[in-house]
C-alpha cells in the first residue's frame, strides 16, 4: 500500500524539476556563463604550442618550486598549530570562545594585502614582536622564504582550523568517554579515538589551506616581498610576467588553474560527497 | 532510561558528521574559490569615462572650454605631482573632474593595451609608452619632465649607507623596483654605470612600494627617484648619486587614440606641459626633459 504513494511522489518531484522557471534560468545561465567564461578565454588564449617552453624556463621552474614548497611547508605549520587550536576552539568551554573563534577565522575574509601589512607591523623588522626577533636573534622575517611561509600560515591556517573544528565539535563524545572508562590515556585517546574520527575533514582541510596557499599573493607581497628564487611564487611570477610577457603570464596561470581543478576534484572524489561509511 | 542515555548522544552527533562536513567544506569552497579568483586578479583600474565626458568631447572640439570627467594613467613616481596637476587643472577649468590611476608604467601600459577606459597615459619611460604607441592605443606622445635616481635610506641611516658602493655590502637589505618598471631598468643602469652588484632583497612592483619598504625600515636601502625623497619628506633619507654614475629617466605624455574625453584629454596634456605644470613639476624635483 505504501509504495504506490511513494513513487508518485518521486516522479511528481522529478517532473517537477524539470520546469525550470525562466526568471530562474536567464540569470542562472549568466551566472554559470559568468563563471566559466573567463577559464574558457584562458584555455583559448593559451598559447598551446609554446607551452612547454614557456613553463620550462628555469625561473618559472623555480617559482613552481618555490610555490609548492612554501605552501606545503605552511600546510604543515598549520596542521602543527591548527589541529590544537581547533580542539580548544571546539572543547574548552569557556565564556568568550565563541568571539575567538570569530577573531581566529579574521583573515578567512580579510583582504590578503591587510593581513599583510598586519604581519608587518606585528614581525617586520621595525614590528611589534619583529624588532625583538631582529634584536635578540638578528632573525628577519620579511623578504625571506620562511617569510612566505608566514604570510601563507597567517592566510590558510584558518581554513584548516573551521574544518577541523568543525569535525571536532560533531564528533562522538561517547566514544572518547568509552576509551577513558577502558582506561586509556588522553594521548592514546587523541591518537585512536579522535583523530580517526576527524580524518576526513582533517585532509580536506589540509587541502584547501595547501591550495589556499599556493594562491596566496597579496600578503605574499606584502609581507615577503618579490624576489626570484626567494619569494617569488608562481602567482607573483604571474603578474611579474603580466607586464612584459602575457604569453607566459597566461601560461602559468594555466598550470594553477589545472592545481585548482586538481584539488576540486581531488576534494570531490575522497571528501566532500557524503559517502556511507563517515 | 539505559537505552536513551546511550541513543541520544549517538543521534545527535551521528547527523552532524553526515551532513556537517559537507556544508562545511561546502562552505569553506565558495571562499577557497573567491580566494583564487580575487589573487588571480591582478592590478585594478579606476573608472572613469562618464557621460559628461563623452558627451563634451563630441560637442566641445578643441575651442570649446574642457568639461567632463577625464581618467589619467600615471606612473607611481607622478602621484603627489600629478595630484596637485588635476586639482590645479580642475580650478582652471571647472568643469572638469580629474581621476588618477597610479600604478607601474609597465602595469599601466599593460592596463591600457587591455582595453583599460583612460584619456591620458603618463609614462615614467620611453619604453613604456613605446608599448602603447605599438599597438595604436596612442600617438605623438611628447616628454615633460625627466627624473633621475637618489638612494632612499630609512630617517637616521641605520645600516650606515655613505654612498653608491655600500649598496653592494652583502649584508645590507636592498630594495629596487621590479626591472620591467622604469625605476628598476634605471637602477639597473646606475649599478652597470657604477660597475657595481647589488643583490635586492626584494623587487617591488613600482617606485612607491620601494619607498614604502624604506619608510617602514624593513630594508636599509632603496633607490628611488629624486622627486620621490624630496616628496617623502622626513620620513626617508636621501643620498646623492653622483652625476657621472646617475642615470635618467624621460617621461612621455600622450592622449589616449581610445580616449573617452579627448578634448579634456588634450587640454590636460597642454597644461602639463605649460609653464604652470612645469612650475609644479619643477618645484616637486622632477627635472626639464633631456
Amino acid at each position: 500500500m505504501d509504495r504506490p504513494v511513494i513513487t508518485t511522489f518521486v516522479a511528481r518531484r522529478r517532473t517537477g524539476r524539470q520546469r525550470t522557471p525562466v526568471t530562474i534560468a536567464v540569470p542562472a545561465l549568466l551566472g554559470f556563463a559568468f563563471l566559466l567564461l573567463p577559464l574558457v578565454a584562458l584555455l583559448i588564449r593559451a598559447p598551446w604550442s609554446q607551452l612547454l617552453s614557456l613553463l620550462s624556463t628555469s625561473d618559472v621552474l623555480t617559482a613552481l618550486r618555490l610555490s609548492l614548497v612554501c605552501a606545503t611547508a605552511s600546510t604543515v605549520v598549520s596542521l602543527l598549530l591548527g589541529v590544537p587550536v581547533a580542539w580548544i576552539l571546539a572543547r574548552v568551554k569557556v565564556p568568550g570562545m565563541g568571539v575567538l573563534r570569530a577573531l581566529v577565522t579574521i583573515p578567512l575574509v580579510l583582504p590578503p594585502v591587510v593581513g599583510g601589512v598586519a604581519l608587518l607591523m606585528a614581525l617586520g623588522r621595525n614590528g611589534l614582536v619583529g624588532r625583538y626577533l631582529d634584536r635578540w636573534f638578528g632573525l628577519t622575517l620579511p623578504f625571506t622564504t620562511t617569510g612566505v611561509v608566514v604570510a601563507e600560515t597567517f592566510v590558510s591556517m584558518p581554513f584548516l582550523i573551521v574544518a577541523v573544528e568543525g569535525a571536532l565539535r560533531s564528533s562522538d563524545l561517547g566514544l572518547e568517554e568509552a576509551a577513558a572508562t577502558l582506561g586509556a590515556s588522553r594521548l592514546t585517546i587523541f591518537r585512536r579515538i579522535t583523530l580517526p574520527l576527524i580524518t576526513p575533514s582533517l585532509a580536506a582541510g589540509s587541502v584547501l589551506c595547501w591550495a589556499r596557499a599556493l594562491g596566496e599573493f597579496g600578503a605574499t607581497i606584502t609581507f615577503a616581498g618579490n624576489f626570484p628564487g626567494k619569494t617569488q611564487t608562481l602567482t607573483l611570477k604571474v603578474y611579474d610576467a603580466l607586464q612584459d610577457d602575457p604569453d607566459a603570464a597566461i601560461a602559468l596561470s594555466l598550470v594553477l588553474l589545472l592545481v585548482a581543478v586538481a584539488v576540486l576534484a581531488g576534494l570531490r572524489e575522497n571528501w566532500l560527497r557524503p559517502g556511507p561509511t563517515s | 532510561m539505559f537505552r536513551d542515555q546511550g541513543r541520544q548522544p549517538h543521534q545527535l552527533l551521528y547527523r552532524p558528521v553526515r551532513t556537517g562536513r559537507p556544508l562545511l567544506a561546502r562552505a569553506c569552497m565558495p571562499v577557497l574559490l573567491g580566494a583564487i579568483i580575487l589573487t588571480t586578479a591582478t592590478g585594478c583600474s579606476s573608472s572613469s569615462g562618464t557621460k559628461a565626458g563623452n558627451a563634451s568631447a563630441r560637442t566641445g572640439s578643441g575651442s570649446a572650454a574642457p568639461g567632463g570627467t577625464i581618467t589619467i594613467f600615471a606612473a607611481a613616481s607622478l602621484k603627489e605631482s600629478f595630484t596637485t596637476l588635476g586639482q590645479d587643472f580642475e580650478r582652471a577649468y571647472p568643469r572638469t573632474t580629474v581621476k588618477f590611476n597610479f600604478g607601474a608604467s609597465s602595469a599601466l601600459a599593460t592596463q591600457i593595451n587591455a582595453g583599460a577606459p583612460a584619456d591620458v597615459f603618463a609614462s615614467a619611460a620611453v619604453k613604456n609608452m613605446t608599448q602603447v604607441t605599438d599597438k595604436g592605443a596612442a600617438a605623438n606622445p611628447s616628454a615633460f619632465a625627466s627624473n633621475s635616481m637618489e638612494i632612499a635610506v630609512p630617517p637616521g641611516n641605520p645600516a650606515g649607507v655613505t654612498s653608491l658602493a655600500d649598496l653592494g655590502r652583502s649584508s645590507l637589505k636592498v630594495a629596487l623596483c621590479q626591472a620591467q618598471v622604469p625605476c628598476g631598468s634605471t637602477a639597473l643602469t646606475v649599478f652597470k654605470n657604477a660597475e657595481l652588484t647589488v643583490k635586492p632583497v626584494t623587487l617591488e612592483q613600482d617606485v612607491k612600494s620601494v619607498l614604502t619598504k624604506v619608510e617602514l625600515n624593513e630594508v636599509d636601502a632603496g633607490i628611488v627617484y629624486v622627486s620621490d625623497v624630496q616628496a617623502a619628506g622626513a620620513k626617508v633619507t636621501g643620498i646623492v648619486i653622483p652625476a657621472s654614475l646617475n642615470s635618467s629617466t624621460t617621461y612621455p605624455i600622450a592622449v589616449l587614440t581610445k580616449a573617452p574625453n579627448p578634448g579634456a584629454a588634450a587640454a590636460f596634456v597642454r597644461y602639463v606641459l605649460s609653464t604652470e605644470g612645469q612650475a609644479v613639476l619643477s618645484a616637486d624635483g622632477f627635472a626639464k626633459p633631456n
